[in-house]
């Protein structure tokens, strides 16, 4: 596994996202709410971007008539069918058995421990004084 | 909410790679209101202004059932330019024409004149968007190709628009839609037939509509999924009344596609209707063939949405029924129900079938080569 740095922390406020290829991957990382999510941009339904999609809530039913819409934000929803996705995990609420979107962990790490390594961060410069957003690849 | 579009340059760097194909339903947009205007005369502007448009269906100013993503669109098929999806003819062929090596495109245009209860407004705005289908898309990518739209409810009116434009190679269908005021075979829609025979274009029903009718046959439903499955009972009340109508006993060279509304049910409606027809023969004693047959000889079916069994054997013995000489590769897009053409057709197909799926078919169908 490699460590990437994506970012410094303020270039990804909450409720923004951004895109990246690391080794020929396309990758979207996530800030929700101060929580950080990576996924592979694509659906593993037909091969959308899915990560250009919005991000939603989840509704759920225990029983007819009884509603739970949980997991604010936190379910992306594809761009092409509206198939959902948990970000924190990839797991598919339409056929959970044959399908699983792809999660990478997403880490705030200090810059003092980046500029030790081992990271890539070919397009990122590093300075000890600020935080970094890290991906395991 | 936050959402950026990415390019995908792996995309286009591969499609020369791919399997050259036919994309039966594409459906291109308006960038603004007022971009049909310099087709219609001055007239319509005003009165578009004034009265606005009027269909058959209630709800004025939309689908009569609200859509699982905005415009019924993919989230990611805006222009960069702006405007709605499928309103760009090079967004068009950057995100999906060059990439997917679309090399014969179908356009359904489905917001026209179709279903307004204006007559003379209906024909305006449908000869107008058959002006603007040359000018934005045909005549400048030879692989996109226009269908006639018409003024549906108003048959001689209809006739005269696709004689205006026979022989046309802009053209390479008749465009219907499936909810009309009746039921597609009735005699309201005979001019409309006869003048497509004549001019040797099939003619393509689309699923949807303005004709006002309830869109089930018990009723307005519920939910948007219940639209999106009952097009499939839409389709059908269509094709049973065009088959005992005698329709194609009159147009023995009439060609028609069945679009965006499913084929697994073809089989069980052509099974119903012979052992009806067995029974039932002197009620339309003009049927010369079993009802089974007219649908096999005169009916192409679009895929998209491609039907997706779990076992791909029922796939493969619900095409052996219809045919794979039959079945016309379509993507629907820029629509959210897009079908990804290297997703569709599971393994197990022969080439020969494969290339008339995703290509031959449609230029056999279309006469285009």
């Amino acid at each position: 596994m490699t460590r990437h740095v994506i970012a410094p922390v303020d270039e990804l406020p909450p409720g923004t996202r951004k895109f990246v290829t690391i080794d020929q991957r396309p990758i979207a990382i996530f800030n929700v709410k101060g929580e950080f999510f990576g996924l592979l941009n694509r659906c593993p339904h037909q091969g959308a971007a899915l990560c250009e999609g919005p991000l939603i809530g989840l509704a759920q039913s225990s029983d007819p008539g009884e509603v739970e819409y949980t997991k604010l934000g936190e379910i992306i929803r594809c761009p092409w069918h509206g198939w959902e996705f948990d970000i924190r995990t990839g797991q598919s609420y339409c056929d959970p058995r044959r399908f699983r979107a792809k999660a990478y962990p997403v880490n705030v790490e200090p810059g003092a421990a980046v500029v030790k390594g081992p990271y890539v961060a070919e397009t990122v410069k590093v300075a000890v004084e600020s935080d970094y957003v890290v991906v395991d690849l | 909410m936050n959402i950026q579009v990415r390019d995908l340059p792996e995309a286009a760097a591969s499609a020369a790679a791919k399997t050259a194909i036919a994309d039966c339903d594409i459906h291109p947009a308006r960038a603004t209101k007022t971009e049909l205007h310099p087709y219609l005369a001055k007239r319509w502007h005003a009165h578009l202004e004034t009265y606005g448009e009027h269909p058959y269906q209630g709800m004025m100013e939309g689908p009569p059932y609200p859509k699982a993503q905005p415009n019924a669109s993919r989230r990611d098929a805006y222009p960069p330019e702006g405007g709605p999806q499928g309103s760009s003819l090079s967004f068009m062929q950057k995100q999906h024409l060059d990439p997917n090596n679309v090399v014969l495109g179908v356009l359904n245009p489905l917001r026209t004149g179709q279903g307004l209860r204006n007559q003379e407004l209906a024909a305006a705005i449908c000869s107008a968007i058959n002006d603007w289908q040359i000018e934005k898309w045909t005549s400048k990518d030879s692989r996109l190709k226009a269908s006639v739209v018409v003024a549906n409810e108003d048959g001689p009116t209809a006739a005269a628009a696709i004689r205006k434009r026979a022989g046309d190679k802009n053209f390479v269908q008749v465009l219907l839609l499936s909810r009309n005021t009746e039921p597609l075979g009735r005699r309201r829609y005979w001019p409309i037939y006869e003048a497509a025979e004549e001019a040797g274009l099939p003619i393509g029903v689309h699923a949807f509509g303005f004709g006002g009718n309830p869109i089930t046959a018990s009723g307005w439903p519920s939910f948007y999924i219940e639209e999106m499955v009952g097009h499939a009972q839409c389709q059908q009340t269509a094709l049973a009344s065009l088959v005992l109508e005698g329709v194609f006993e009159r147009h023995p060279k009439l060609n028609m596609i069945m679009v965006e509304a499913g084929f697994g049910w073809a089989p069980s409606l052509a099974w119903r209707l012979d052992r009806n027809w067995q029974r039932l023969r002197s009620e339309v004693p003009y049927l010369k063939r079993s009802p089974s047959e007219y649908i096999r000889d005169h009916i192409w079916w679009t895929t998209q949405p491609m039907e997706d069994p779990e076992r791909r054997d029922h796939l493969f013995e619900l095409i052996d029924w219809i045919g794979w000489d039959k079945l016309l590769f379509a993507t629907d897009y820029p629509h959210w129900d897009y079908d990804e053409p290297s997703r569709v057709l599971p393994p197990g197909v022969s080439d020969t079938n494969r290339e008339a799926f995703y290509l031959g078919n449609a230029r056999k169908v279309y006469g285009v080569y």
